[in-house]
């Protein structure tokens, strides 16, 4: 039997989620997607992050080699123009045809432009796709003030992107208040005052009549009211209309004004073709958010697998930072519901603005607003959603912080509540999480996608998992082992604030035993971090982990590896020919490592200090490679040489390398720098990476290759030098502060609650007032920085230690070297018993 | 190598020698010993084969001593099994063993007697 045929017209965000999860109910059909845009899927939510120095490339949601490997044939940059429902097949653009079983409709809407004389001026854009964005900051290169025409949501966040490219910004609305979708006038006009502060203007009630050549700028906006406005480019955010110009064709059921009608199952008048996300029409209404869309999708997906699913509408609240703004709206925010009571409080001096809608028996929760600050959010959504019963003072939820607020713990919501809205994960699906053995944040977000979406949900999640754990008796024990009954932070705050110097100390004040390989190193390394003294000092030595132990990297034979620190990865010539020379005399292996140096392999402990004073001698210092500590700053060649650099990378790497030298960390620490976005460093996936910009550089952090590569988030946009080291060491310093032993930012940043955003607050706006403590540890320990291996030559007690044996100068006979292209390699066992025999 | 006496003891080194909370490695005829110097312990010194029957390769010396649930131990630097410094059995794995050897401090000196 030939496979059933799906077609997806339509590679959006919501036609993606279709494909993605159709694919995991492994039906055995021939899937096909058809886009008009030239790329596959992206994340359109966030689209604007492209404007804060995000690429095209960090949205993309699809790829054709993940569709390839799907087995799921895409055809994109080629619409479909026609479905011939009697052949049942679509035409393409290209004049290609499909034949399909079952059609799906995923087209999405597009910006409404009013019909106004002059709105298809070359100026005027809209705001919705990649190909938008780059039209726009295109015309921004020669605009002074820009307009953006719809104070809603998505024009409100257009307002904010074209601040970011630093044009002078108005917003304008037709109707009297801004979110007047979300929002009541309270909150509405709370909102502006917030947004005008920022210095954007705000103009309401404006119904414009024409766009016509401006005097001052490029254009005039002349309104209805006689007033005017003169800008140098429009952006039209005035709403999205549903595209559904494919169903007028095919005469399918439309709405009256406009959405492909649906029902229960997502089919449309012809029980053949689905249509789900922006272009359906459902009970009348056009959800045009993302979520109501994947649950449209995964309805589809799931009757096409067999089983019986439906769409029952989707709750349309929702919670976002607008131009910096905290806003939330909930249910029904306009107190419009049949006697409903309202609360309102509202701060002026705080410019915070909270109103609740209520049964009028004050038991049930019907909406709110939330304007300036949302931390109540997460509790009055669950209060809504599943209409659990108010307290009986229902305005104790709005009031500022008292000690008796009434916090609805996540204890308290049944198992069926949403916690993550954009995955769609329950209580209940983290629940059954955490029953089949995940213990962590960030294995429970691998598990369900919960809180990879938005991130919104974040907080509420943590607090569940840790309610869960504790109520399965699983006190995840997360002392660090049998002799601390703390945590490494709890540790790390214990060193610090007792001033302890040692481990004997710190084990006779906290701890219990003698220690072991688990909590020594980790000391060690605290102890580093702190006071920066040698980690070979005689309080310390026993305490260092493998390679720090002899500093240098131990391998399979019991011999060393050496690598010197080569900064940025640029080296004289001289310098090149030393370490050959020195190679060639000790017979090492050499070996270009995958962080730009030299390793030389096979050097016996009693050689290390000879070959190390060579090197020395040679201006060269020890490389870390053997610590929990900074690794390479990698660079690309950048602006010196290559025809696209447009900052000098090599220099900002050597200075990154050589001030985060000898920074000892819970785990190691790689770092990239590169001299345009062509990214030749890497740096998207180092702990911390810098990229260049016209106008500076981009920070990203908690990127990692290795067992579970992850790239970088884009931390902050176009800093000047001074500013990108200041976030550095404050990064740096607080992930040494909290992270957990061997935990990589990567790792950390996925666990840290509040995610990217708490740690732009902490190091950007310094919400926890840390930033100059932070700082001022990272100047003490650069300033106490020594190479190690200059310190250990200096010192016959630490020397004695580089023996193979302390009663003889004899070397280890069971280390045994054989060659191979032209290098030694260690000898595997059957050639040591040929090599053994041999020599009898 | 010429077999030792049981009650034959051989001097190896200097109590200057040894690493306090740590090990070195002394040769006694042609076999690899670990020493270890835990001065706050019952015997000071502990003496171990200094190869790592797990890891092949003569480093036990070179690893971290502690205790685990009280048993005085060292984890190999190669794979991190642990060792009983007086027992020398592999906790991790109870079939393996390294050699234990007397060991005895006389003033400054260091000698060792058979396993
Ligand atoms: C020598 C080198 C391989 C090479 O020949 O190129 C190497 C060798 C080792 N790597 Fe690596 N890694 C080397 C580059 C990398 C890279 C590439 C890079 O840095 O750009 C990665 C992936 C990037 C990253 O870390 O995100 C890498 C990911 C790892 C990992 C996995 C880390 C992770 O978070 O998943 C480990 C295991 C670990 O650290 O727990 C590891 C551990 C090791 C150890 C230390 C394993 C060990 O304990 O014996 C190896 C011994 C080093 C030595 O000198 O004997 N190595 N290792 C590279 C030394 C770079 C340098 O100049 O310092
Ligand atoms: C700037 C911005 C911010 C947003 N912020 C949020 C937010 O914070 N939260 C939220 O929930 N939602 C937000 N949204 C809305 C969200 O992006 C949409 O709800 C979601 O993208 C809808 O997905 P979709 O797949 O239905 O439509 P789309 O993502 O629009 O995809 C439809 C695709 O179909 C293609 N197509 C159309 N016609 C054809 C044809 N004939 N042949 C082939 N292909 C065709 C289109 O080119 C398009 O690529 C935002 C939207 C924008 C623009
Ligand atoms: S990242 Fe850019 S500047 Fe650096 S080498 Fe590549 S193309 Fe050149
Ligand atoms: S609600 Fe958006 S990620 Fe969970």
């Amino acid at each position: 039997m030939d496979k059933r045929r799906i077609v997806v017209v339509g590679n959006g965000m919501v036609g993606h989620h279709f494909l993605e999860t159709l694919v995991k109910a492994e039906t055995v059909d021939h899937i096909i997607v058809i886009g008009e845009e030239p790329r596959p899927a992206y994340d359109r939510v966030h689209l604007s992050k492209v404007f804060s120095g995000c690429s095209p490339e960090d949205l993309a949601m699809g790829s054709r080699q993940m569709y390839q490997d799907w087995g799921v044939e895409a055809h994109f940059g080629d619409p479909v123009i026609r479905i011939e429902r009697a052949a049942k097949r679509v035409v393409m653009g290209s004049g290609r045809a499909c034949e399909y079983d079952h059609l799906v409709l995923a087209t999405g809407s597009y910006p409404f432009v009013p019909p106004v004389p002059g709105s298809d001026n070359e100026r005027c854009l809209t705001y919705r796709t990649i190909d938008d964005l780059g039209a726009i900051k295109a015309k921004a290169r020669d605009s002074q003030v820009g307009v953006v025409v719809g104070g809603g949501l998505l024009g409100l966040e257009c307002g904010n992107a074209l601040q970011n490219l630093g044009l002078e910004t108005h917003v304008v609305e037709f109707a009297p208040g801004l979110m007047g979708v979300q929002l009541d006038d309270g909150g509405s006009s709370m909102l502006r005052g917030k947004i005008e502060a920022l210095g954007v203007g705000v103009h309401t009630g404006k119904n414009t009549k024409a766009i016509v050549a401006g005097d001052a700028c490029a254009l005039k906006m002349e309104f209805a009211d006689g007033a005017s406005l003169d800008t140098d480019m429009i952006v039209f955010s005035a709403g999205i209309r549903p595209q559904d110009a494919l169903a007028h064709q095919a005469e399918l059921a439309v709405g009256e004004r406009g959405g492909i009608v649906i029902d229960y199952k997502c089919k449309t008048s012809d029980s053949d073709i689905f249509a789900i996300g922006e272009c359906a029409l459902f009970g009348g209404r056009i959800y045009g958010l993302v979520a109501p869309g994947y649950r449209m999708a995964e309805v589809v997906a799931a009757q096409l697998a067999g089983e019986t699913a439906l769409f029952q509408g989707a709750d349309m609240s929702t919670k976002l930072k607008l131009l910096g703004v905290d806003v939330g709206s909930i249910g029904d925010a306009h107190g419009r519901s049949d006697s409903a009571l309202s609360f309102v409080f509202s701060d002026g001096r705080e410019a915070c603005y909270k109103k609740l809608v209520t049964s009028a028996d004050g038991t049930r929760l019907l909406g709110a607003v939330l304007v300036g600050d949302c931390s109540d959010y997460d509790t009055l959504l669950q209060y809504y959603l599943n209409e659990i019963t108010l307290p009986a003072d229902p305005q104790s939820l709005i009031l500022p912080s008292t000690a008796d607020k009434p916090s609805l713990g996540v204890g308290a919501l049944p198992a069926t509540a949403t916690i993550c809205s954009c995955h769609n994960v329950t209580k209940g699906d983290i629940i059954g999480c955490v029953d089949s053995g995940c213990v962590s944040l960030g294995e429970v977000k691998d598990a369900t996608k919960a809180s990879t979406g938005c991130g919104g949900c974040t907080a509420m999640l943590k607090n569940l998992l840790d309610d869960e754990l504790v109520a399965r008796g699983v006190t995840v024990d997360k002392s660090i082992c049998e002799h601390f009954p703390h945590t490494r932070q709890e540790l790390y705050h214990l060193v610090m604030m007792g001033e302890i110097r040692s481990f004997d100390e710190l084990l006779q004040k906290h701890g219990s035993g003698r220690g072991c390989e688990i909590c020594k190193p980790a000391v060690a390394s605290i102890l580093a971090a702190l006071w920066n003294e040698h980690v070979l000092d005689r309080r310390h030595v026993g305490l260092q982990d493998t390679n720090d132990n002899f500093l240098a990297n131990m391998q399979k034979d019991g011999t060393y590896s050496v690598v010197p620190r080569v900064a940025g990865g640029e080296i004289t010539p001289a310098k090149l020919s030393v370490l050959g020379a020195v190679a060639a005399k000790y017979n090492l292996y050499t070996k270009i490592t995958g962080g730009q140096r030299i390793d030389l392999f096979g050097a016996r402990l009693e050689q290390l200090p000879l070959i190390w004073q060579e090197l020395l001698d040679a201006g060269f210092e020890t490389g870390h490679a053997y610590g929990k500590a900074l690794r390479t700053v990698k660079s690309c060649v950048g602006s010196t040489w290559c025809r696209y650099g447009v900052q000098d990378s090599v220099a900002m790497a050597i200075r990154l390398e050589n001030r985060y030298k000898g920074l000892r960390a819970p785990h190691k620490i790689k770092s990239g720098v590169s001299g345009c976005t062509r990214e030749c460093a890497e740096a998207q996936s180092k702990d911390f990476g810098v990229i260049a910009t016209e106008n500076g550089w981009n920070l990203y952090v908690g990127g990692n290759g290795g067992m579970k590569p992850r790239h970088a988030d884009l931390f902050a946009a176009d800093l000047d030098d001074e500013t990108l080291i200041r976030y550095i060491d404050r990064f740096l310093m607080f992930y040494i502060r909290t992270a957990d032993r061997l935990q990589r930012t990567s790792v950390w940043l996925d666990n840290l609650e509040g995610g990217i955003d708490y740690l732009r607050s902490v190091v950007i706006e310094d919400s926890l007032g840390l930033a100059a403590e932070l700082e001022q540890q990272m100047a003490h320990i650069i300033s106490t920085y020594a190479c190690e291996w200059q310190a250990t030559l200096a010192d016959p007690e630490k020397l004695k230690r580089f023996r193979q044996f302390v009663n003889s100068d004899k070397s280890d006979s069971d280390v045994v070297f054989i060659k191979e292209r032209e290098q030694i390699r260690p000898a595997r066992p059957e050639e040591r018993l040929r090599l053994v025999v041999a020599a009898e | 190598m010429t077999a030792l006496e049981r009650s034959a003891w051989v001097t190896v080194c200097k109590r200057d020698d040894l690493v306090e909370g740590g090990g070195v490695c002394v040769l006694l005829g042609s076999e690899q010993v670990a020493l270890f110097y835990l001065p706050a312990e019952s015997c000071e010194i502990y003496a171990l084969g200094n190869r790592d029957p797990i890891g092949k390769a003569n480093v036990l010396s070179r690893g971290i001593v502690g205790d685990l649930a009280g048993q005085l131990v060292v984890a190999s630097p190669l794979y991190k099994q642990h060792f009983s410094l007086e027992s020398g059995t592999c906790l991790e794995d109870d079939s393996v063993h390294v050699p234990v050897y007397a060991v005895r401090l006389e003033g400054d000196s260091v000698s060792l007697g058979r396993p």
